[in-house]
């Protein structure tokens, strides 16, 4: 996918600019979001090692389990390929645990390690299977309980009232979330008749 | 109180978290160096995707070409209710995380952050995520290169996402005129 995807957007934009006389802003940009990638992941390599390192602990406790069970009516019905895949039905209770309570920092590293557990178990190792794009989804649909960045930003911009989108983010994020596995599903279905 | 809750979180967690594993009796400071020693495999093995990605943004945003397309569509969406001013930030929204935040701001400080249509980019930037890089990120780092159908699952589940942030903050600040 991201074959076709990238090259289109570096031929599109670079021809664009091209034309439009932005040579000199496309130059810099490019450069700056070369080394806005670097600065990220030397950031990212920080927080990965430490809530590694944290889930790491959490692993060798029960701790594990307990939260499991919490979520596993949901994951049951998300994720039916996992029957018997405790570690990894573990480490997607633990990622959606973090994002629900806003912790993007965790959630990331979290999600990565039960994607590197479901590919282990992956019988075809370069194309995504069923629970991994449904997890994929998931994440992308941001579940999460206080979007505290958006009302840091309103808080900051002079807003009457900063708190009052979080049951609208509930609704739609809600909303984001059911369509988006509703519709995996049935391709993964559709799919799968052919 | 909210953001008290949210930077008391995670102090909180990671408290919780050591004490658990010593009350369990674990070799809490072995566990935690074998946990980031894999952790940074992981970031090394990402580092291509994210230049990758980052460049292609990066040049797409830079280009102006966005401003194009919001203008190339703007008559279909104003047959839908969805305010032009907020075009800017659905383009970006799925692409780039620190672009459409930066608009996100831009908007609400031009249109006002207790309009509707600050009302609707700030749902919009709260229910949805960057959808591209998560999902560059989710399969590189475990060497998948067949992304298959997930694409077209996570952009509808985004429009839906979007759409019902239009709709509930219409009817939100109507209640409130």
């Amino acid at each position: 996918m991201l074959n076709i995807i990238w090259p289109i957007f570096i031929i599109v934009s670079f021809v664009y600019a091209i034309l439009t006389g932005r040579v000199n802003e496309i130059n810099d940009g490019i450069f700056k979001s070369v080394s806005d990638a670097v600065e990220l992941s030397i950031t990212f390599l920080g927080t990965m090692c430490l809530w590694s390192g944290l889930m790491e602990i959490v692993k060798n406790t029960t701790l594990m389990s307990k939260l499991t069970k919490l979520l596993s009516p949901i994951i049951k019905i998300l994720f039916p390929e996992l029957k018997n895949n405790q570690k990894a039905k573990s480490e997607i209770s633990m990622n959606m645990i973090a994002n629900i309570l806003g912790l993007g920092n965790a959630a990331t590293p979290l999600g990565l390690k039960a994607m590197k557990t479901m590919q282990d178990e992956n019988l075809k190792k370069d194309t995504l299977s069923d629970s991994m794009a449904i997890f994929i989804v998931l994440n992308t649909a941001s579940l999460q309980l206080i979007p505290t960045n958006v009302i840091a930003i309103r808080t900051s911009l002079g807003s009457a009232n900063p708190t009052q989108i979080i049951v609208p983010v509930w609704i739609a994020t809600l909303v984001a979330a059911t369509v988006g596995i509703i519709a995996t599903k049935i391709i993964i279905k559709k799919v799968r008749e052919k | 109180m909210i953001n008290y809750i949210s930077s008391i979180a995670i102090p909180v967690i990671i408290l919780v978290i050591i004490i658990y594993g010593l009350f369990e009796k674990n070799k809490v400071y072995d566990s935690f160096l074998d946990g980031a020693k894999e952790g940074m495999g992981i970031v090394i093995k990402l580092f291509p995707t994210l230049i990758a990605i980052f460049v292609a943004v990066g040049a797409l945003r830079n280009s102006g070409l966005i401003d194009l397309i919001v203008k190339l569509i703007e008559p279909i969406i104003k047959t839908l209710y969805i305010p032009s001013q907020i075009m800017p930030l659905a383009l970006l929204r799925p692409i780039s995380g620190s672009a459409s935040m930066a608009v996100a701001v831009d908007i609400m400080q031009k249109y006002g952050v207790d309009t509707t249509i600050g009302l609707i980019t700030s749902t919009i930037m709260g229910s949805t995520e960057t959808t591209f890089y998560t999902i560059a990120i989710y399969t590189s780092a475990v060497g998948i290169k067949k992304t298959r159908f997930i694409l077209l699952g996570a952009l509808l589940a985004d429009i839906a996402g979007m759409v019902t942030s239009v709709v509930i903050c219409n009817i939100l600040s109507k209640s409130f005129c």
